[in-house]
């Protein structure tokens, strides 16, 4: 009986990866911890071990193969000296330990769970469908991850001011956790590509100083769940002390990093952080969703002159989406953006959420209901021109966030929506949001914690008062 | 506190005795610091200043022998008891106190108060209210200095109280690890708020907190200023040529409570009243300059006139200054991009 070697998982939200090479032929002897094949994942590229004995069979996946599923057969493995048929149970959970990685994980991947299938991966990124009026008539697009475009924005920004300097844990000899700052130690130099310990009070607060100095720091949160261990130096340090000073104390400053749930790393590393920096007058939060937001928000963030809190999102870091190649792509902090056009209900969210409302406006569509959907881009300073705008055309409107509904997002909309557009609003303001508890581990509770498709098109037509 | 009046006496025994004319500078500047702190503390009791008052009486020797060891450009930067740090950078002591009294003409405009001001010009960074938050920031100071090439330094002070927080040690790790030109002035006044070292630190010698991160420290007396200067010429020395940071543990003595409202029954009366009469820092100079028959007591009462007046000058402004408009409220939240 022979043994399936899978296409094993190995970051938290890795789907699919690259056969990169393999180690062994068809006919070799393969022993338990040898090193069969070598697999690259959108984060890096992993040694991958054998953790069963015998002779390599037959390879199923050719090196050099992309895009191979997590799970996929990728060889078989003949049971050297064993009597037929007692394999036969081993096969059922083949090639399992085989998947953990060799190399170190980082901190954010220690919790990794092989085997993801997340219903948030699952989510097709439909384009953003509207064009930007800022964009010039004519404008060249390329195909861009997110990844990719932060990455861009950083290093046109570095290479335009000196004073701008990226600095987190693992951004440098590591190439970063996430591959967001990858190329950049080569280009920039160690002294303005810096890898810190791991100690994020101490380099948000160094961070901060370096601002009232005069430089232009990108602070790297490797997860923005341990910036909590640094939130005194954002908020009472960098977010005050241009008003406790009369304004003499600007803190030009970007903090940044993967914020949100990834896939299947629970309760401590999963958590949307919009609504608590969003709280903090003298802060500005920016959470995009497509890569040509991510670019030019990105620059315009290492422009502005005052803290800003930039939320990225590990999910979305590996997909692509059409960004105009101009020399300075610059977006305006504060200014929302119509994703999708329509008529009768208005979805708002910012960051993945985005995402998950372009899907449900599809499935609308479908039922006759034409939504307009809103990527807020900035959450402070909110615009709530677009949001009212869109109200007084739809007169009906759902907010989508992954964070708690406590204070969230959703619930400043709400009040604002009461605030500034009540006499427009024909149904209350409903709120599809992640749900009220810590996230969990296992992966059918987390799919229910997570904001959904299916409940987004229902609350949208609760407030359309459709069946 | 077995350090403190050390150095002085060795001055005084013929050590190193500076020149009339540093002494007297010391003398200037130290007594501006005792005056404008009991103008504040009169101001307080009257009700014109709210909130939280930290007094620097009793400390004045350790900044205003660190600040003549600076040149142009260096940074200082502290916690919430800075009005002496303010003054020593030399900050204009009108505005300072306006700021205590919250009035437009306040450094801050009467926004930030007693804890929170600064001086971009005088390269001074606050003024910050949590206890230990300067010291990465300082660290951060330090860090563009060197990014920017320069040869200046930050001075980053903090308290035998903040010396309990962690992010004091992330920042000696960083500060060794890249070589920043910060000196970290431990001004160990032996009580953080109401407890004593011995109740809170397991190691209460705090010069020695820097070794397991290879960052030298010394432990001056900081009772006397020219003790505190002779140190502070070393660690600035030391910072220029590139060899990191270093720890300068500054033995000293608040004679009053941690803040207006405490009434110090943490200590004895006569603890306070033996510092006062053995270590001023004042007295040491003034001791020194009469002793040494350097000046006469003519001299003195000439400081002493000048600083009054200063200092009323200043109590007079910070009453006559208006209250911040009320469109203030809405101002300095952002930089307008």
């Amino acid at each position: 009986m022979s043994i399936e070697i899978l296409m094993p998982a190995l970051s938290p939200t890795m789907t699919e990866g690259k056969l990169a090479k393999w180690h062994k032929t068809e006919g070799d002897a393969v022993k338990a911890g040898d090193i069969i094949a070598e697999i690259e994942t959108d984060k890096a590229t992993m040694e991958f071990e054998a953790v069963d004995e015998g002779v390599l069979e037959k390879i199923l996946v050719a090196e050099g193969t992309e895009g191979v599923a997590v799970n996929t057969p990728i060889a078989s493995l003949r049971g050297d000296d064993e009597k037929p048929g007692t394999s036969s149970e081993k096969s059922a959970v083949p090639a399992k330990k085989a998947e953990a990685p060799k190399a170190e994980a980082p901190k954010a991947e220690a919790k990794a769970d092989k085997a993801v299938e997340s219903a948030v991966t699952a989510v097709k990124t439909p384009a953003p469908e509207l064009k930007d009026p800022a964009i010039p008539e004519g404008t060249q697009f390329v195909s861009m991850t997110v990844r990719e475009a932060i990455r861009e924005g950083m290093s046109e920004e570095m290479r335009r001011d000196p004073k701008v300097f990226l600095m987190g844990e693992e951004v440098a000899e590591y190439q970063g956790a996430y591959k967001i700052s990858q190329g950049m130690l080569d280009e920039f130099g160690p002294d303005r590509v810096i890898d810190t310990p791991i100690t994020e009070q101490g380099f948000a607060g160094l961070g901060v100083g370096a601002a009232f100095g005069g430089l232009r720091p990108i602070i790297e949160f490797m997860t923005f769940n341990f910036s909590m261990q640094a939130i005194d130096q954002i908020v009472n340090s960098a977010a005050k002390t241009l008003y406790m000073s009369g304004g003499q104390m600007g803190c030009p400053i970007v903090f940044r990093g993967p914020n949100g749930a990834a896939a299947r790393v629970a309760a401590q590393h999963s958590q949307d952080y919009a609504a608590w920096y969003s709280h903090i007058p003298g802060l500005k939060v920016v959470a995009p969703y497509s890569a040509a937001d991510f670019k030019g928000l990105i620059k315009a963030a290492i422009r502005d002159p005052n803290p800003v809190i930039f939320l990225e999102n590990e999910i979305l870091y590996g997909r692509s989406f059409e960004v105009p190649k101009l020399d300075d792509y610059v977006v305006p902090i504060g200014k929302a953006r119509i994703a999708r056009e329509g008529k009768d209900v208005t979805l708002v969210g910012y960051s993945i959420a985005v995402g998950h409302a372009l899907a449900a406006a599809e499935k609308l569509a479908e039922e006759g209901i034409e939504a307009e959907v809103i990527d807020l881009r900035t959450i402070r300073p909110m615009d709530h021109d677009t949001i009212i705008q869109s109200v007084q055309k739809t007169n009906r409107i759902v907010t989508v966030e992954e964070g708690f509904p406590q204070s969230g997002i959703g619930a400043e909309i709400a009040a604002v929506m009461m605030e500034k557009a009540f006499d427009y609003l024909d149904a209350p303001v409903t709120r599809v949001h992640g749900k009220d508890v810590p996230m969990p581990y296992a992966a059918n509770l987390e799919k229910l914690a997570l904001v959904s498709v299916p409940e987004i098109v229902a609350a949208a037509k609760a407030v359309c008062y459709r069946k | 506190m077995a350090k403190a009046g050390k150095a002085a006496d060795s001055a005084a025994k013929g050590g190193k005795l500076p020149p009339a004319k540093e002494l007297l500078q010391y003398y200037r500047d130290m007594l501006l610091i005792r005056r404008f702190e009991e103008k504040a503390g009169q101001l307080y009791g009257m009700g014109l200043i709210g909130g939280f008052c930290h007094l620097y009486i009793g400390q004045e020797a350790v900044v205003v022998g660190l600040q003549a060891c600076a040149k142009l450009g260096d940074a200082v930067i502290t916690s919430y008891r800075d009005h002496g740090h303010m003054l020593a950078t030399g900050m204009d002591p009108k505005g300072v106190m306006a700021e205590l009294t919250g009035r437009a003409g306040g450094y801050s405009k009467g926004k930030g108060g007693s804890m929170h001001m600064f001086s971009r010009e005088k390269h001074f960074y606050g003024g910050h209210g949590i206890v230990g938050a300067q010291v990465p920031l300082g660290t951060g100071l330090a860090f563009a200095q060197k990014y920017n090439k320069t040869d200046n330094v930050t001075f980053c002070y903090f308290g035998d109280g903040s010396a309990n927080q962690g992010q004091v040690y992330e920042s000696f790790n960083m500060a060794e690890l890249w070589k920043l030109p910060v000196i970290y002035v431990i001004e160990n006044n032996q009580y953080a708020m109401g407890t004593a070292i011995n109740r809170s630190s397991a190691q209460p010698a705090l010069h020695k907190r820097g070794e397991s991160f290879g960052v030298v420290g010394r432990q001056v007396d900081g009772m006397s200023v020219v003790a505190v200067k002779e140190a502070g010429e070393e660690a600035v020395a030391h910072c220029r040529a590139g060899k990191g940071p270093i720890i300068l543990e500054m033995m000293t003595y608040r004679y009053r409570g941690h803040s207006m409202s405490d009434p110090a029954k943490y200590r004895s009366k006569d603890e306070v009243t033996k510092m006062r009469a053995e270590h001023d820092p004042i007295d040491q100079v003034r001791a020194l300059l009469l002793g040494n028959k350097m000046v006469d007591e003519d001299a003195l009462k000439a400081i002493d006139k000048e600083v009054k007046d200063i200092v009323q000058q200043a109590a007079d402004f910070a009453q006559e200054s208006p209250e911040p408009d009320a469109s203030e409220l809405w101002t300095d939240v952002y930089v307008e991009a």
